[in-house]
């Protein structure tokens, strides 16, 4: 690992910049097929309703129309399948309702697919749709947590009592109950954690082609994994053999988790295509958007925290109740369970952690990960509880922190994780000098001689990325295996191809992998390109969400390098006349150990592929694959600090400076990974201050566009301030842990304990996301009496 | 959107022309709130007439006592005019106050007073600056001009050609803007003017730009923010959504009231 120009730690500029800048880039709705139609999906304008017979004669007779379908014309397709068991504390597994693509005698939120119209133009198929007739008879929606729960709550499901899915648990309840026995103190924290919608700029779309020729079906798609939405869609949808179905998911305009799921749209369009035999291209509207895309986050939660005398943390329990939608989305189930609750030890030594989550039915989109997914709603519960308890007991925000710091490794959690390696302190240390923390009541009171309250906020948290090993998720009830896969082709005259099963839509990997096989093979860096998105070119992979790329995707190309290597030793030690075991390989070279007999990676890999002169035995070609299966999450952590300046009188708050330490394990490029940690600070800052979804009572979405609905800009947004300490993980071999995700888990409990540092002068004690001006003024009213 | 017929006329006669003769048609200025209404379906015209190439509809003017301002002149234009910088800077700052730099390239006077969007920053400030609002066939005193939410004294087929602001001693616009939308959640436009002391409100009611009587009487007393800070403003009225509830809206149109007192200076 030489670190030269563009080697592992450079900031090389981006690879796919040059298209993206320059407008070449190639997305979904970039995309038409000889003979394209244009589909268009009705979706449903009530939340909750049974449908009857469903009228189509006027639509099929517009200008332009070739075909509608509707949920009875696809009844017998299979429903959209989730990807994780999920059992209660009782054992008895979650209830998973059937999801048809197009809904067949009832919808279940306002977005739900209702049918196709199929036409010669995108705005013939639409104005069509206008046309259908649907018999409905509406029925009471629940659109909220609170309103599933209550008494006598109408079902989304009959076969989903109290509209419940399931009721789980994680961690020693009784030993949980012992700590709070034996405690000094209890402090306890009610916290909402506010749905959002993901708003990826590029909307999704599908182009679905069917050849009745070879029988193969294609499906262009705005997937973060292409390979799973081919497992799902093939082997549980439309029962398509593999090799009959191919998916391409292009360059992707950024997912944020709301492009994992397998959804309707894709069944349907494939489906349709079949069905007609040619190809049909969607392209989802914003306002549909809004409406369809899976939804994050929705938590309700009640915790409290076990502290003796001298503020260590001796227990805590957790009551979280989570909105999972209208249906099972693919990972809706895990993301408030495994990917939650076992993050309740945080950085900290509390050694009985105890959290049950109860999730819901609800008349509203599917919720399912949102950059994050499970992590930060656990880090936002822990750190405004720690900094609660602070107050509580009169001690220090910071030294309460420290003074519960793991600082041996590993560290098996209570709650089923074990941390393999982590320096809190050095994040702690690293952050408070950058913010200048010390110096801070001095800005507080220059502040105030302006009439505004200036406060700061910490939070130090850790997070799980890359979700593994395999053996250990399908035991707690994937469905899926958690590896990766990469292979490394290197080409007779010494270029090389690189095959990810990871996607990227804005990470940024053919560049970061670029950099790790030109490093480690010695070849120019433009002399490797990274191929990723097509289930007809790419080994099985499992795509790209829960920061994992890195850590798992790069770790199966750095094996399947490291495979190359071994075998062009064996190439080289035959042309060297020398033995295998002799031969060194670095900076592109082949050499007999200690001496100057050496063979270039390009003379190997010609001589692999014109094999004259060849080892007997040995198979000719230079190219490898390696699936990587980890031991282990990786953990990365850190501490973000914030500091807000707030008006009292409109209760305006301004965030004037956000500082980070992060450490996120070894760096290969550290332009982009700034740049994820500014996106994921964007995100999470969007979160604390900004964005809300909001439905009426009747299930309708109040917030349905940016006309209510308020994105982060850059004008929300200070200048970062980011820092890293890193350690290496431990279990891979690049030391690899993971970043895309960090900024939306860490900072957004800072943000809201420095408005609550702000305020509580004012009487303020507490501050539900997002800060909005309003809901900060109605806190100081209600201070004030 | 409908299918519609387009007209690209070159002057006010063919323009009005277009429009008669049509079944169902309107005018499209920079098509900022046209548009989005006409996707929505909540607009279907038939015939869509540009105003974009017509003679005569753009320019600003200094007329000494007063600033006449071409009806398609853009937010940008009105706020990067030297002109209005130097008669009327609190008229070049609202407008620099618009939405976003997409909105104020597109969207023009014309059609922001033409619509009447009871959150649009303009009526504030024709009102308080007491502009006339000047049409292919009359001149309209901004008193008489507002008629209430999307509603003004326009007729069907009438042309806003431009907008006459008399030049004030001191004026003012503070703005609490939507955090979404940049639309007015309460703007409050301050002037001591040809028209006397005058504060004109937007944003925060249903009905539309509206004057605080009880703020200007006692500006004329004393015009300082003190003599404002005290004065209540009813939520009666006001306007509720996801940014502010009818409460807390008042309360910041007193808030922007004082403070756009305070920048009169
Ligand atoms: C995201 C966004 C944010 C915005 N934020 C703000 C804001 O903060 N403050 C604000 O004030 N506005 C805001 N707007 C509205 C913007 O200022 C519009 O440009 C303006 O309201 C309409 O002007 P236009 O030239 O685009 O008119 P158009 O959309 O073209 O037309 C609007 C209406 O006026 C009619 N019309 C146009 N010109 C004339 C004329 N000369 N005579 C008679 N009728 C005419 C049209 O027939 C149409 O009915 C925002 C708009 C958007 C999209």
């Amino acid at each position: 690992m030489s670190g030269n120009g563009t080697g592992i730690g450079a900031s090389v500029k981006r690879k796919e910049d040059a298209r993206f800048l320059t407008g070449r880039g190639r997305y979904t709705d970039d995309i038409n097929l000889p003979g394209q139609l244009y589909g268009y999906i009705l979706r449903s304008g009530m939340a909750h309703a049974k449908i009857g017979a469903v009228h189509t004669d006027a639509a099929r007779a517009a200008p332009g129309v070739h075909a509608v379908f509707t949920g009875k014309d696809m009844e017998g397709v299979g429903g959209i399948p989730t990807g994780w068991l999920i059992h209660s504390k009782d054992g008895s597994p979650m209830v998973e309702p059937g999801h048809p693509a197009l809904a067949i005698d009832k919808v279940r939120y306002v977005g739900d697919c209702v049918a196709i119209v199929v036409a010669e133009t995108a705005e013939q198929a639409r104005s069509a749709a206008n046309l259908i007739d649907v018999e409905r008879e509406e029925l009471q929606a629940v659109a909220s947590i609170e309103a599933a729960e209550a008494d006598g709550a109408p079902l989304v499901f009959d076969e989903a009592p109290g509209n419940v899915c399931y009721d789980w648990e994680v961690g020693d309840r009784a030993a949980t109950d012992a700590a709070f026995d034996a405690a000094d103190h209890v402090v306890s924290i009610d916290v909402v954690n506010n749905r959002l919608i993901p708003n990826a700029i590029e909307p999704r779309a599908a182009i679905a082609n069917y050849d009745p020729a070879t029988g193969d079906y294609t499906l262009y798609t705005t997937s973060q994994n292409p390979h799973l939405v081919r497992l799902l869609l093939g082997a549980f949808v439309l029962g398509l053999p593999e090799h009959k179905l191919r998916i391409v998911a292009p360059d992707v305009g950024g997912g944020f988790g709301s492009k994992i799921p397998h959804y309707a749209e894709e069944a349907i369009l494939t489906w349709t295509a079949g069905q007609l035999g040619r190809p049909v291209k969607w392209t989802c509207e914003r306002l549909d958007a809004f409406k369809s895309d899976t939804h994050g986050r929705d938590h309700i939660s009640t915790a409290k925290l076990a502290l003796d005398a001298d503020g260590h943390f001796l227990g805590l329990h957790v009551t979280t109740k989570a909105n999972l939608g209208a249906y099972l989305s693919t990972f809706a189930t895990c993301v408030p369970t495994y990917l939650y609750g076992i993050l309740f030890a945080g950085p900290y030594t509390t050694p009985a952690v105890y959290c049950e989550v109860k999730s819901f039915f609800t008349n509203t989109v599917p919720v399912d990960a949102l950059r994050g997914a499970g992590r930060p709603e656990a880090t936002y519960l822990l750190e405004r509880l720690v900094d609660k308890a602070a107050v509580e007991l009169g001690m220090d925000r910071v030294e309460i922190r420290r003074k519960n710091f793991i600082r041996e490794f590993p560290y098996q959690t209570p709650v089923a994780l074990q941390y393999d390696h982590g320096d809190y302190d050095a994040t702690l240390d690293l952050a408070l000098k950058a913010a200048d923390w010390a110096g801070f009541e001095g800005r507080r009171a220059e502040a105030a001689a302006r009439g505004k309250r200036r406060g700061i906020g910490i939070s130090t948290f850790i997070e799980a990325c890359g979700i593994a090993p395999s053996a250990v998720v399908g035991s707690l009830g994937a469905r899926a295996g958690l590896y990766e896969s990469g292979s490394v082709r290197v080409h007779p005259t010494g270029s090389v191809s690189v095959f990810t099963g990871t996607h990227s839509h804005g990470q940024g990997h053919e560049t970061t992998f670029a950099q790790i096989v030109s490093d480690m093979l010695g070849v120019d860096f433009d002399a490797v390109d990274v191929v990723h998105g097509d289930s007809a070119k790419i080994p099985f992979g499992m795509g790209t969400y829960g920061s994992r790329s890195l850590a798992v995707g790069g770790t199966a190309i750095y094996l399947a390098v490291e495979k190359v290597i071994e075998k062009g030793k064996k190439i080289a030690a035959h042309l060297l006349e020398a033995s295998a075991e002799d031969i060194e390989f670095e900076n592109g070279s082949f050499t007999v150990a200690g001496t100057d007999r050496s063979k270039t990676l390009g003379e190997v890999a010609l001589t692999a592929y014109v094999p004259h002169n060849y080892p007997e035995g040995l198979e000719p070609g230079l190219e490898e694959t390696a699936f990587y299966d980890p031991l282990n999450f990786t953990f990365p952590a850190g501490t973000h600090i914030a500091e807000v300046e707030v008006d009292p009188e409109t209760g305006e708050v301004e965030l004037v400076a956000v500082t980070g330490a992060d450490d996120v394990g070894r760096i290969i490029n550290p332009m982009i990974v700034d740049g994820q940690l500014h996106g994921g600070l964007a995100h999470g800052i969007g979160q604390a201050l900004l964005e809300e979804c909001v439905y009426q009572d009747d299930g309708q979405l109040e917030t349905g566009s940016y006309m209510n609905y308020t994105m982060p800009r850059a004008a929300d947004l200070p200048s970062f301030n980011i820092n890293h300490n890193t350690t290496l993980c431990t279990h891979n071999p690049l030391g690899a842990k993971g970043v895309g995700e960090v900024g939306s888990i860490g900072v957004p409990p800072a943000v809201i304990n420095a408005v609550i540092d702000a305020l509580r002068p004012l009487g303020v004690n507490d501050m539900s996301m997002p800060a909005t001006s309003q809901r900060v003024w109605q806190a100081i009213q209600r201070a004030n009496g | 959107m409908n299918d519609f017929t387009y007209h690209a006329p070159t002057s006010l006669d063919d323009a009005l022309a277009a429009l008669r003769g049509a079944e169902g048609g309107t005018l499209i200025a920079g098509g900022q709130s046209l548009l989005p209404i006409m996707k929505l379906n909540l607009a279907a015209p038939t015939d869509v007439v540009s105003l974009a190439g017509v003679a005569g509809l753009d320019g600003i003017s200094d007329d000494g006592d007063s600033v006449t301002v071409g009806a398609m002149c853009t937010h940008a234009q009105v706020a990067g005019s030297a002109t209005v910088q130097g008669r009327i800077p609190a008229l070049a700052a609202m407008a620099d106050g618009i939405g976003d730099a997409q909105v104020r390239n597109a969207g023009t006077i014309g059609g922001s007073l033409a619509h009447n969007d009871p959150a649009a920053d303009y009526p504030a400030a024709c009102v308080a600056l007491g502009a006339t609002i000047v049409t292919d066939r009359r001149e309209i005193a901004s008193d008489d001009y507002f008629q209430g939410m999307f509603m003004t004294a326009l007729e069907d087929d009438e042309i806003i050609t431009a907008v006459r602001f008399p030049v004030p001693a001191r004026a003012a616009y503070a703005k609490f803007a939507n955090p979404a939308s940049k639309y007015a959640v309460a703007g409050v436009m301050v002037a001591d003017g040809p028209a006397g002391v005058r504060v004109a409100v937007t944003g925060a009611s249903g009905d539309g730009v509206f004057r605080m009587a009880a703020m200007e009487d006692a500006l004329r007393g004393s015009f300082s923010a003190e003599a404002v800070a005290g004065i209540g403003v009813s939520s009666d009225g006001m306007l509720s959504d996801t940014a502010a509830g009818a409460e807390y809206r008042a309360h910041l149109v007193a808030v922007m009231a004082k403070r756009a007192v305070e920048a009169c200076g």
